[in-house]
């Protein structure tokens, strides 16, 4: 046979794509909607005649007053029913870490080890209770506290908190603690009532300094991706009362210029916040301390590969300098050479910011996860996240129309793309063409945070998770996609076709109308 | 049944297709189909009404003659009211103004049109801001925001408006530049007015390809209460044109001039639509002053269009530390690479107002762009 170049090629990007991936579908009703009246997964015994004859009704032991009197509206489904509805469920929105690969992005996706899920399942662990005797639980303290020294090994910091539970909670409990700290020099908000970040970090960096009270000053990028020194020095003033920024950002450029930036901030006053959120570009390669930050929080749900799936739960924990740790939030754990224990009495802390001690499940997954790696792991984590990025990059650079947004040569774990020559050319947005690529059975790549700044944003980021072989196949996927896109339009513009739910209008996702919260809303829309 | 105006420019785009960077004027036109130019409005006109395609039971379309519209609109399928009769001639742009004009007469609820700044232009003359429009962009020059991002898009657009979504509408800036100065490498584009665009997430510019549009009223509102709250006594504020300005005034419950400059002293007005000459002389009684400024969408000049009143010699006096800039998130997202431009007409003041500038952008917010 006499195959052009080009033919050869597509055949080859054929044989490496998985044309036939199915996402399990089923016509699944709710759980309210199956079954029958009567119906039961499990009927109660009848108390045999002697027990009842001792006790008599055993209702009648309960309190008048807190009966029911109309029943509760409860499914009634028979057991296997109801076991092929979860299994079912489950087909369809679960498993996402196990079916496919490159789920998400910018959020760090990277796989779970099933060992550390194996270690968060023992009853050991699950039959704790909060409440508990610290006596009795001093075997997760102990994880605990030396989770915190991890932590401050890897930030450069001397003090921990592991009570926020998620990033956006970790970054308001630091931008709490700005506030304490200018409020107890002396600074309240008639004198320094500004926060300065960057339009590349991650939404919660503007929005809880404006909870806080705090005025937002956001730098837009120079060419290069990143603002310039001169941007920060027009923004930092006497004003100031702390940056956060994220180092790298969503761009994959870590800011050349961050000590000089750190530095000016702090003459004026200042405090500076390092989001974490994005450690897998330099774990055990750089720290926060060293680069002139105070403060820092992680997100162990995404690089310390905690699962992140179905929103949760999340773990943001918090470190910070010396002379701040008075403000973290209460309680503490502490060690007194014996014991572990909390500490309650901590006069300046910004006060409690969710209950008891964290997302301990969290927590205990991320404890295996260090320990399982140790530091030469960790480095090792940042160094093929980042090659394994920068592998990614060279596959899809190849791709006309793709493009890499911003000048800055070097990139390290992500690198938001634009796709706006196709856009141009073809009309598909990038919106559209992910929606595509899931139909090959790939998770759904991340746009962009809000706001787009990048039109027709895509941000893969392939983590130490993946293959050459897997990143290569999803390289191949998005070609093929982008020439869907010149051949066959309409099939991206209506994707997804392969995956549980089809193609929803996005104008409809936003329509308060057509949106049921609950299913007594989603009966009244049947109805209309 | 519900009426809608549709308007194809079919000329519009002509001398891009061979670089004539522009199609405004009859002499233009002909030197392209000289070239060999070809008409690419009439098919992405097509594109967008495609959109339509389901509501053709719901709406009524009343079109110009033939290729101004009647045979796109037929060649979608539908049938709709043609305003007058064939033209044995070319079309242009004293055509689109009267159909426009028309159309309101007839009680159209909106306009979808095919064509590029000029249009736009056309478009406002006729109907200025009495009911919305939806701009395909078909042109060369496309400097104005009005334009969704493609063809696809304004039929979208236009469908979610028609198919009784509650759309706020929004005011975006109609551009034009100066095609002769531009067929000499100088681009001077000028502000000439605003049209009433349906206001959703992801069609208009500053969104392109997708996003999550904040309310710019919000943001208007959370402007001007910033900029009205911190106003010192006894100072003259100059407030330039635009929307944003607008806003200002209007917390203030001040008249305004849209596309002109206000002078404001303790909250009242004490000029309206000055010139550079009248600033000039209020400017000698020595009173501090200063002036409040928004970039023009999706371009980003802050001076020197729209507002050349505001002249390099007005903005030495006032002091480049005194010149406060405002603009909506929305607008800044629309800038090319997020940044100011300046054109004073005097290079050195030019070069005094570059660098980093902080722009008011909500009540609590500011960004730090830079002017270049
Ligand atoms: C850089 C960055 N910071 C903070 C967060 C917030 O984390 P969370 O979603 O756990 O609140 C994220 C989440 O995407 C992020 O990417």
């Amino acid at each position: 046979m006499n195959l052009t170049q080009k033919t050869k090629e597509r055949i080859d990007a054929k044989r490496m794509i998985n044309d036939r991936w199915r996402q399990s579908k089923w016509l699944e009703p709710l759980v309210y909607d199956l079954g029958s009246p009567g119906e039961r997964g499990i009927i109660a015994v009848e108390l045999e005649e002697e027990i009842r004859n001792v006790v008599g009704d055993p209702l009648d032991l309960l309190p008048k007053e807190i009966l029911r009197k109309t029943p509760p509206h409860l499914p009634e489904v028979g057991q296997p029913r109801l076991m092929k509805h979860y299994v079912r469920l489950s087909q369809e929105l679960t498993c996402e870490d196990n079916t496919t690969m490159f789920p998400l992005g910018t959020c760090t996706m990277k796989y779970n080890p099933k060992s550390h899920e194996r270690i968060a399942e023992t009853p050991r662990f699950t039959e704790l209770h909060p409440r508990q005797d610290e006596k009795t639980v001093q075997g997760i303290l102990e994880i605990m506290y030396k989770f915190q020294d991890y932590l401050k090994a890897i930030s450069g910091f001397s003090s921990v908190s592991l009570q926020p539970a998620c990033g956006s909670q970790g970054v308001f409990t630091n931008m709490r603690i700005i506030r304490s700290y200018q409020e107890d020099k002396g600074f309240g908000m008639d004198k320094k009532d500004e926060i300065i970040t960057t339009v590349f970090s991650h939404p919660s960096n503007p929005a809880t300094p404006a909870m806080s009270g705090y005025k937002v000053i956001t730098l837009y990028p120079d060419e290069t991706g990143f603002p310039s020194v001169e941007k920060f020095k027009a923004a930092i003033s006497e004003r100031t009362a702390g940056m956060i920024i994220g180092c790298p950002d969503d761009t994959g450029i870590y800011n050349p210029n961050i000590m000089e930036i750190t530095k000016a901030v702090h003459d004026a006053g200042g405090l500076c916040i390092l989001d974490s959120a994005n450690a897998n570009g330099y774990f055990g390669w750089a720290r926060a301390k060293e680069a002139g930050f105070d403060m820092t929080h992680w997100n162990l749900h995404k690089s310390f590969s905690t699962p992140h799936g179905g929103a949760g739960p999340g773990a943001g924990p918090i470190a910070v300098r010396e002379d701040l740790a008075k403000y973290l939030p209460t309680p503490k754990i502490n060690f007194d050479g014996e014991r572990y224990y909390w500490d309650y009495n901590l006069p300046s802390s910004v006060g409690v910011v969710r209950p008891f001690f964290g997302n301990t499940g969290v927590i205990l997954r991320a404890f295996a996860w260090v320990t399982s790696l140790g530091g030469e792991g960790l480095r090792e984590v940042t160094q093929t996240a980042v090659l394994n990025n920068n592998y990614l990059r060279m596959l899809l650079e190849k791709i006309p129309g793709v493009q890499v947004a911003y000048e800055t040569k070097d990139r390290l774990h992500e690198i938001r793309w634009n796709l706006n020559q196709v856009y141009a050319e073809t009309g598909v947005n990038s919106f559209q063409m992910i929606a595509r690529i899931c139909d090959y059975g790939v998770g759904d790549t991340f746009p962009s945070h809000f706001p787009y700044i990048v039109e027709n944003p895509i941000t893969p980021e392939p983590t130490e998770t993946y293959s050459k072989e897997e990143i290569e196949e999803y390289a191949a996927i998005v070609k093929r996609v982008v020439e869907e896109c010149y051949e066959t339009p309409e099939i991206v513009m209506t994707a997804p076709h392969n995956s549980a739910m089809p193609h929803v209008p996005w104008e409809t996702m936003f329509d308060p109308t057509q949106i049921a919260p609950c299913r007594t809303v989603w009966l009244k829309l049947q109805k209309k | 049944m519900k009426k809608i105006g549709f308007i194809v420019n079919p000329l519009a785009g002509i001398g891009g297709s061979v670089a004539l960077k522009g199609s405004d004027g009859e002499e233009i036109v002909e030197r392209a189909f000289e070239l060999g130019a070809v008409c690419k409005s009439p098919e992405r006109a097509i594109s967008a009404l495609k959109k339509l395609q389901p509501l053709k039971d719901k709406i009524e379309i009343v079109t110009c003659p033939e290729e101004m519209g009647e045979n796109e609109a037929k060649s979608c399928g539908f049938l709709p009211v043609v305003i007058g009769s064939s033209f044995q001639r070319r079309t242009q742009a004293s055509d689109t103004i009267h159909f426009a004009k028309e159309m309101l007469a007839r009680n159209v609820e909106m306009i979808l049109f095919a064509g590029g700044d000029g249009t736009a232009r056309d478009i406002y003359d006729a109907v200025g801001t009495e009911l919305p429009v939806v701009g395909i962009p078909a042109g060369t020059k496309m400097h104005s925001g009005i334009y969704a991002t493609s063809p696809e898009d304004a039929g979208e657009l236009a469908f979610l408006y028609l198919s009784g979504k509650q759309l706020k509408v929004k005011e975006l800036e109609v551009m034009d530049i100066d095609e002769e100065a531009f067929r000499r490498g100088v681009v001077k584009a000028k502000l000439y007015g605003y049209l009433k665009i349906p206001d959703a997430p992801n069609f208009t510019q500053g969104t392109k390809g997708g996003g999550h549009q904040a309310d710019d009223q919000f943001y208007l509102k959370g402007i001007a209460e910033r900029i009205v709250t911190e106003m010192e006594q006894d100072i003259f504020y100059l407030v330039g044109s635009g929307t944003t300005c607008r806003a200002i005034m209007e917390k203030m419950g001040l008249e305004n001039t849209l596309l002109g400059v206000d002078v404001v002293l303790n909250k009242k007005l004490v000029m309206k639509d000055v010139t550079e000459h009248q600033l000039l002389e209020l400017l000698e009684q020595g009173k501090q002053s200063k002036i409040i400024v928004t970039p023009i969408g999706g371009q980003g000049y802050i001076f020197g269009r729209g507002n050349q009143q505001l002249s390099s010699r007005v903005i030495r006096k006032v002091g480049i530390k005194n010149v406060l800039v405002i603009a909506t998130p929305s607008k800044i997202q629309s800038l090319p690479q997020h940044r100011l431009h300046v054109d004073t007409g005097e290079k050195e003041v030019d070069s005094m107002l570059k660098g980093a500038v902080r722009v008011i952008s909500a009540l609590n917010e500011v960004a730090v762009l830079e002017i270049v």
